[in-house]
């Protein structure tokens, strides 16, 4: 894994009135291309710990139609692209290749129609993911991912990297809310893939293929989304145990019993007693795993199924079973979740957000083989994450300038990836690959797989210009 | 544009503010430099870690009014950051673009409220504007003169922003501003500043000391409090001062209210002059007997969030360094201490009036201070609060960032307007001077700016006064 900054090389800048700049500056306009140092810099990075690398400029393009044109231009030139949305990504997805350029696509953040006949909206890609539920809600409607970053997050990003959220178990992923998509291919080319039909087997689904992409493929400008009735009720329990295992029964009995939450998180020991000690918010001592659960839907129904899993949670010895009364205690039973990467954040100075998911049965055995990881290597490692879908975001509180520790942190990281497949899981859950598990993969993949992986992307971009050497490495 | 009070000679000292107020100091520093580059004074002297805390995340990037602009890393928190953190490891200058990125920021501090990891911005941002002066990237004859009148004389003494403020008001008590304005004479200003003329707050007659004794004392004790008077403040709202000396005095406070205090050196550290804000701190430090009293009450937002800071300032200043730390324990602000001591709720009838709150930066991403004021608006007979949307949002005030960005503080106060003017609301609470004159100067007539504890001392007012008419 690549986790020492790469130090720029400004011999690689674009100097003023350099022809490529100018054919740059003329396709988007010359206040939309970014050359000074102060600039690039900026754009260096993703929401990844210890990645960075400079651009030789960033492009920001303010229609489709332009990014074709910037995209025909690059390829002319074999001029590498990366595209990149807000920068959020937690796998280096968006990180500046050497000698390329970054293409960013915020500009581009127009909802340009809500279909409430059909349940649909068309958004270009630079729009916020939290701005599109926001346009659906005056329908009735809404669109359930909710990834942490979302109100910065771009749909764009949310696609390429098939982005999840915390409502992963009822309501699935981003992919199953891509209904269309609008792509920039490698030459230049604009495909529009899928349609607004419920129903559509007309050729390959060539839309699936870019969905989680990582923009290696293509560069999405549109996308056609499915949106689904607002939930009308929503209920919030929050239960904490002594032992992971008695979590883990809890929430195999639940579903069981065929009640599928929207929300299912939990939280482990270490990570329980951080958020007490940043946030106050009354968690007992000694909770080793605690739950937030939420259902929503039809109010009769969610009240009904609120009162069984506060019941499955006590057959189960919870050591607290708290149910909100109205929205404000709701809100104040979520905080406990949502500030455990806070929490976590301030204790070190780097903070490394892992993502590996097994299937939901292995859950409490992957939670425990990262304690003694964290312990075997003297790491301080706290896990938290998605109950519901197996998702684990064991997450290492460290240093980047301590190279001492930052060896026992790859020993951690490759320990735990192993444990992960040996479970059935997977590297990556909902970040992607990127630069980050871009060494792993090799390990979950049988050969075929693999070298698939290879021969599509040779197929659509031969010259390996959009977002070379992320997710694999060409070895052309 | 402007709207920020201040003397005609501060406006334009932050148009053009600049370095010369200090001079590239020739003297090695004095203290150990923990990490990165040897050439850097101000951002060497921070721990590294405070740029490392920032992990990238982007959580900040909706929160910041210059990214939500521009759309641009480089005009974001963790853009600027990224930039220091460049400089740290010296893989770039502290150049002038870097200069010019860090006066586009307002230092808000909306940032802060954001941010999951903690990072402390307000830090971060003192420190490079600091070393941005010290290497005088942005340096211009007329910055620096501007920066020396007004940080390093105006703002420096006492005696002279008296001075300063006596004129501007017999400026405009006289009738020598219309006459100005009418001569035509304004035109030999540079345009930024004739623009922001007709906005210069109107001074008061009186200073806060002419309103207030050194020691005022109410039937009972329960509480001593040192009454930090401002300097802006002092000169264009003694009212607001006099006004929180009776609030103090109806909840069993005893006042003691220093006479020249001067300013407490916010506005120098917040524009990268660390070496008088220090000086500042310590004089005014030793205008109070800290050891005698129970807190230090600010009713200026923007001084709150620097005068809680005084350790860090102070850190290395063996003399004072103690010191600092029982300041920084016993500052508060008014609204924040009302709370904390239990404040007394006014009784009595008031006509049916709708307030809404505007959060000053400084008080809600700076010292985390939403929940009191709005406990002191409720607690106001006949006043019902309707909550303004975006109410943490910066009306583009941010000290003297009106006069130095013109344009980008319009939009904001704008977009500020906005919101107030759909909550219907006739009168808007906001506890900080610059907002006061930011907000005011957008609404026009439609609707009063108050300060909450303003408020608060009109309804115990209107209470005695029933009381008496009753009696």
């Amino acid at each position: 894994m690549k986790r020492s900054p790469t130090p720029s090389n400004p011999s690689a800048h674009f100097t003023e009135g350099s022809p490529i700049l100018l054919r740059l500056e003329k396709i988007v306009g010359e206040n939309n291309v970014l050359t000074r140092r102060e600039d690039l810099i900026p754009y260096g990075f993703d929401g990844t710990a210890a990645l960075k690398k400079e651009a030789i400029c960033v492009v920001l393009p303010r229609s489709s139609e332009a990014v074709a044109e910037v995209m025909r231009f690059a390829h002319a030139e074999k001029i590498p692209v990366v595209t990149r949305g807000s920068g959020t990504g937690l796998s280096g997805g968006s990180v500046p290749v050497e000698g390329g350029i970054v293409l960013c696509l915020v500009h581009l953040n127009h909802i340009l129609e809500v279909d409430p006949a059909n349940l649909t909206m068309l958004c270009e890609s630079g729009v916020i993911t939290k701005a599109v539920d926001d346009a659906a809600t005056p329908f009735g409607l809404f669109y359930p991912p909710d990834p942490g970053s979302m109100k910065i997050s771009t749909i764009g990003g949310n696609v390429a990297n098939n982005s999840g959220g915390l409502r992963g178990l009822k309501y699935g992923v981003t992919r199953d809310y891509v209904m269309g998509l609008e792509v920039v291919l490698p030459s230049g080319e604009v495909a529009w893939l899928g349609s607004k039909c419920v129903k559509d087997v007309a050729g390959y689904s060539m839309k699936d293929l870019f969905v989680g992409s990582e923009g290696t493929l293509g560069i999405i400008t549109k996308v056609l989304l499915k949106l689904v009735p607002r939930p009308k009720a929503r209920r919030t329990l929050l239960a904490s145990f002594d032992t992971m295992e008695s979590a883990a029964r809890t929430v195999s009995q639940i579903i069981e019993k065929q009640i599928i939450p929207c929300t299912l998180e939990f939280l482990d020991r270490k990570t329980c007693a951080s958020v007490e000690a940043y946030a106050k918010v009354g968690l007992p001592t000694g909770a080793a795993a605690v739950v937030l659960m939420e259902t929503d839907g039809h109010p009769a129904v969610v009240e009904e199924e609120v009162e069984a899993m506060a019941e499955i949670a006590r057959e189960n010895g919870a050591i607290s079973v708290e149910q909100a009364t109205d929205e404000a205690h709701a809100t104040r039973l979520a905080t406990a979740r949502r500030s455990a990467f806070s929490a976590l954040a301030r204790i070190r100075p780097t903070t490394i957000l892992e993502d590996v998911t097994v299937p939901r049965s292995r859950l409490a055995e992957i939670v425990s083989h990262v304690e003694e990881v964290a312990a075997r290597h003297s790491l301080e490692i706290a896990t938290f994450g998605h109950f519901g879908d197996g998702n684990v975001h064991p997450t290492i509180l460290t240093d980047e300038t301590d190279h001492e520790e930052m060896e026992r942190v790859e020993l951690a990281l490759s320990e735990i990836v192993d444990k992960t497949i040996a479970l059935g899981g997977t590297i990556t859950g909902e970040h992607g690959v990127g630069l980050a598990k871009k060494p792993f993969l090799p390990r979950q993949f049988d050969e075929a797989s693999y070298s698939l992986l290879k021969e599509v992307k040779l197929t659509l971009d031969p010259h390996g210009l959009l977002n070379p050497g992320k997710i694999f490495d060409l070895d052309r | 544009m402007s709207q920020e009070k201040i003397s005609e000679d501060q406006r334009r000292s932050a148009v053009s503010s600049g370095p010369s107020a200090v001079p590239p100091d020739p003297s090695p520093p004095q203290h150990q430099e923990p990490t990165g580059n040897r050439r850097l004074r101000h951002m060497g002297d921070l721990d590294y870690s405070v740029v490392q805390q920032c992990m990238h995340c982007g959580m900040c990037l909706p929160s910041c009014p210059t990214y939500l602009e521009t759309r641009e890393e480089r005009n974001s928190p963790r853009g600027r950051i990224a930039l220091m953190r460049a400089i740290a490891d010296e893989e770039l200058d502290v150049t002038k673009e870097f200069g010019e990125e860090m006066y586009y920021c307002l230092g808000c501090l909306a940032c802060t409220t954001a941010c999951p990891a903690g990072v402390d911005y307000p830090k971060l941002f003192e420190h490079a504007r600091a070393e941005i002066e010290h290497q005088g990237v942005l340096f211009t004859p007329e910055r620096a003169f501007w920066r020396w009148l007004t940080l390093r004389q105006i703002f420096a003494k006492p005696w002279m922003l008296h001075a300063v403020g006596r004129l501007l008001w017999l400026y405009q008590a006289s009738g020598m501003c219309a006459l100005v304005r009418k001569s035509g004479l304004l035109r030999l200003l540079p345009a930024n500043l004739r623009n922001l003329e007709p906005s210069t707050p109107v001074v008061r007659r009186h200073f806060s000391t002419e309103l207030i004794a050194e020691v005022e004392r109410p039937e009972t004790t329960k509480h001593r409090v040192g009454m930090l008077t401002g300097c802006v403040q002092d000169l264009v709202f003694s009212d607001v001062n006099r006004d929180t000396v009776e609030v103090l005095l109806a909840n069993g406070c005893e006042v003691i209210t220093p006479r020249a205090q001067g300013c407490c050196g916010s506005l120098h550290a917040h524009n990268g002059d660390l070496e008088q804000a220090e000086i500042q701190a310590r004089r005014i430090i030793d205008r109070f007997d800290l050891d005698s009293i129970d807190a230090i009450i600010t009713n200026a937002a923007g001084c709150g969030s620097h005068l809680k800071h005084f350790t860090h300032l102070l850190r290395n200043d063996p003399d004072y360094r103690d010191k600092a730390v029982l300041w920084d324990e016993k500052v508060r602000d008014i609204s924040e201490w009302l709370v904390e001591v239990g404040f007394r709720k006014p009784t009595g009838d008031a006509p049916a009036q709708k307030v809404t709150y505007h959060e000053a930066c400084h008080l809600c991403h700076g010292q985390g201070i939403s929940r009191q004021p709005r406990e002191v608006l409720n607690a106001i007979p006949g006043l019902e609060l309707v909550e303004l949307e975006n109410a943490t949002h910066c009306c583009g005030s941010a000290g003297v960032y009106n006069i130095t960005q013109p344009e980008q503080a319009a939009k904001l106060q704008e977009e500020k307007v906005a919101c107030i003017q759909r909550t219907g609301a006739s009168l808007v609470a906001t506890a900080n001077p610059g907002c006061h004159l930011q907000v005011q100067n957008g609404l026009g007539d439609t609707a009063v700016v108050k300060h909450p504890v303003t408020l608060l001392a009109e309804a115990y007012r209107a209470e005695k006064n029933q009381e008496e008419g009753g009696a």
